[in-house]
């Protein structure tokens, strides 16, 4: 089968094999290919000297233009930052109320505190800031503390209960269990359930309401946001709805805390997590 | 008796397979042996109602065994039909979610049943029985092992119908191309290492002296996939008899192990094992013969040296390290030539016969999966650079990327090949239709164009979407939280 002979139609030579009548012609490689082949071994090879590519033992050659994806990162972010730094500088200077009022700037203000929200907060707000037991639901119209933008950041900013903050939120329910005994806490209990349903004003527990919870979470039970005492009014209850949370958050009050987040996070974020908040539905 | 070593086999298969269902540690495994249980005693049944106990005629140590090739034909055409269809479901779920049939036949399901079925129902039955045809015609040799030729194509059948109803069942490791769990790949390590066995015996028995370049291209493909096949799946099983496994690999190393397995699976499944193919029924169907042999030897060694580390090109701009993305993006590149080394090789073979381009409608579907075959092959080593990769990655372009080559390369010369191959295997004179070849070329034509065409239109516009919601003046909503968004998609 090793008869080399030349093919008719192109005149050239075949390699004198043949396979089930395959035969192989014997035409050199064509240049261009050989050559486009070469010019990219050629780049590659250019290619690992200038960027990281060869493994050694414990890194890898870093490439002459010491070029690294995290470098360009850093680049691209701080290009970002010196983008934003015009927007954040009024940011930082105007109170929120004014940030509000300036649709460029309540805008960038509301995507960046949407950003630090999602690193921050989400840990106890949820990442729909609905909340929990214990934790505030941020969508509703119900502030602990008031509802404005001003409020808010006031909130954020120093925290509530928090020790190491001297301007923190402070307040503190009353424990019941020493003054009431346990049949009056569950007729108010009962009775301030019936204000969060419509319920009769002048019903069964008005008395004791009056003389024992009035005074902070006023005549009608409107709460007020200036001492942190809760609307008793609305169906959104941070400790729970049915009447033995209700009567037991009367014996003997849980009291959250929050963290005051200026020191940490400085004064330009916590106004735009203020404006972020604010627009979540339920701002004043 | 014929048949008396099979039937007891599967009998003791199908026994094994009992005894999984009785001691299964999850109902997925359960579900799963039932299936091998039913799948083994219908086929014991159809094994028995052929059987004779007359002695068996012994077969002709000269003639080509074309039996198991006929069968693969077969098989080739059906489960391609299959593994089309389920591509059709699974785009019109995209279009209508409603057609997402819970539990089983929801999208996340649907498609690794398409892409398995096409590339290893499809794409595997076609170059087990084309391998099996030229092997024994380059070598002028019988297929080396007697019955284990009919063990790789029953075996691979099996292992089609176990991937294919674990995938459904819910069952999968979540490697791309590679989601059937341990047992099942166990059971394709056994039938891999047959077909080995039949192909590499029939080489060392053949009558030429050399080894034609098909048969390198074959057995490259044969042994990397079972190279690749092994590590990609090394895992522990939580239990001999439970479906679940951890892969022997964490974090970016099982990433990049899962990726040198995923574009090997193209790069020997796909490239190396089709060319064979092409060198094969090209110069056969165009009489001809192959172009260069020197360009042969070239192309074939720097394709599969350089193929095997282009793999990270799949993980550019993630938490692979620099080094390895630059080089998985320099081999890609410098592959470029080794690839096109077959499409040149491919096309001038038909040089002094490119008049049957016209009449021979066979010629024109190779032409055209040649053709295919150097556009995915300039675009593929074009989408690994990492400037591009920026924009094509996570896009609607490697979907079109893929099934240019899939459709147009792989699913052309398949067919190509099969019209070669039936009338020759069945001792026809002719084709039935050369008509209907001639509208089965063109219908695809259309539709592999339109494909092509709209995937790119959409895949660019969707990363000039995701530039777009990265560009700087977006920042402020990402700044603090870097990790949540998609970077450089």
């Amino acid at each position: 089968m090793s008869d080399k002979h030349i093919d008719e139609v192109s005149g050239v030579v075949t390699t004198g094999h043949e396979w089930d009548g395959i035969r192989e012609l014997d035409n050199p490689m064509p240049r261009w290919w050989l050559w486009t082949f070469y010019a990219t071994i050629a780049w590659a090879l250019a290619y690992t000297i200038a960027y990281p590519a060869w493994p050694l033992i414990s890194s890898a050659t870093s490439g002459v233009l010491a070029w690294s994806s995290r470098g360009e990162l850093r680049t691209e972010l701080s290009a970002a930052e010196a983008t934003r730094a015009e927007y954040a500088a009024r940011v930082a200077e105007l109170p929120v109320e004014e940030i509000l009022a300036d649709d460029t700037l309540r805008q960038f203000a509301t995507s960046a505190g949407a950003a630090a929200f999602r690193v921050n907060c989400v840990q106890c707000h949820g990442s729909g800031a609905a909340g929990s037991p214990g934790y505030p639901n941020l969508n509703d119209d119900e502030w602990l503390w008031g509802g404005t933008a001003e409020d808010i950041r006031a909130t954020i900013a120093h925290g509530v209960r928090f020790s190491g903050d001297d301007e923190t939120r402070y307040s503190e329910m009353t424990a019941f269990a020493d003054i009431l005994d346990r049949e009056e806490v569950a007729t108010v209990a009962a009775y301030v359930k019936s204000l969060s349903e419509g319920g009769d004003p002048a019903g069964t527990g008005a008395d004791i309401y009056a003389d024992n919870c009035a005074s902070c979470h006023g005549e009608t039970g409107k709460g007020e946001p200036s001492l942190g005492a809760p609307d008793l009014t609305d169906a959104i209850w941070l400790y729970g709805s049915d009447v033995g949370e209700i009567a037991a958050q009367i014996r003997t009050p849980k009291h959250g805390v929050m963290p005051a987040w200026q020191a940490r996070l400085g004064e330009t974020t916590v106004k735009e997590l203020a404006v972020y908040v604010h627009s979540l539905g339920g701002g004043q | 008796m014929k048949f008396a070593a099979e039937i007891f086999g599967i009998g003791v298969f199908a026994f094994v397979a009992l005894m999984g269902v009785a001691f299964a540690a999850d109902d997925l495994f359960r579900q799963h042996m039932w299936v091998l249980l039913f799948t083994l005693a219908a086929f014991a049944v159809i094994l028995m109602r052929r059987t004779s106990f007359a002695p068996a005629a012994p077969a002709d140590p000269s003639a080509y065994m074309d039996e198991p090739i006929r069968y693969g034909a077969i098989a080739t055409m059906f489960w391609g039909v299959v593994g089309f269809l389920i591509g059709v479901v699974v785009a019109l779920q995209l279009a209508f979610p409603q057609l997402n049939l819970e539990p089983w036949f929801t999208f996340g399901r649907m498609r690794p049943l398409h892409t398995s079925a096409v590339i290893f129902a499809f794409g595997g039955n076609a170059l087990i029985a084309t391998s099996f045809y030229v092997v024994q015609r380059t070598s002028r040799a019988r297929l080396f092992g007697g019955n284990l030729a009919w063990f790789v194509f029953w075996g691979y059948q099996l292992f089609i119908v176990m991937a294919a109803t674990g995938y459904l069942l819910g069952i999968t490791q979540s490697r791309e191309y590679a989601e059937p769990e341990w047992y099942v790949d166990l059971w394709l390590t056994v039938v891999w290492v047959a077909y080995l066995a039949v192909f590499l015996g029939t080489i060392l028995k053949r009558k030429e002296p050399h080894i034609y370049v098909a048969n390198w291209f074959y057995l490259s493909f044969i042994v990397t996939i079972a190279m690749l096949h092994v590590v990609n799946n090394l895992a522990i099983p939580v239990s001999i008899v439970g479906v679940k496994s951890y892969s022997a690999f964490s974090g970016v190393q099982d990433a990049l192990t899962q990726w040198w397995y995923g574009h090997n699976a193209v790069g020997f499944f796909l490239t190396a094992g089709f060319l064979g193919m092409m060198y094969y029924f090209v110069p056969k169907q165009a009489e001809r013969p192959v172009y260069s042999y020197r360009l042969s030897i070239i192309h074939f060694w720097a394709l599969i040296f350089l193929y095997i580390w282009a793999g990270p090109h799949h993980l550019h701009y993630t938490a692979l390290p620099d080094w390895a993305q630059t080089l998985g993006m320099v081999f890609s590149v410098m592959l470029w030539m080794p690839s096109w080394g077959g499409m040149i090789n491919g096309l001038m073979t038909l040089s002094g016969a490119w008049d049957k381009v016209r009449t021979d409608p066979v010629i024109r579907m190779m032409v055209a999966a040649i053709a295919f075959y150097g556009m995915a092959t300039f675009e593929g080593p074009m989408m690994s650079i990492k400037a591009v990769n920026s924009l094509s990655h996570y896009t609607d372009w490697t979907i079109g990327h893929v099934h240019s080559g899939a459709l147009g390369w792989n699913g052309l010369i398949t067919f190509a090949a099969l019209y070669y191959m039936v009338p020759k295997l069945w001792g026809r004179q002719r084709l039935y239709s050369l008509r209907l070849v001639s509208w089965h070329f063109w219908l695809a034509m259309l539709g592999i164009v339109v494909y092509a065409a709209v995937m790119w239109v959409s895949g660019i516009m969707q990363g000039l979407m995701w530039r777009e919601y990265d560009a700087p003046t977006t920042w402020p909503a990402r700044r603090a939280a870097p990790c949540s968004s998609p970077a450089r998609w």
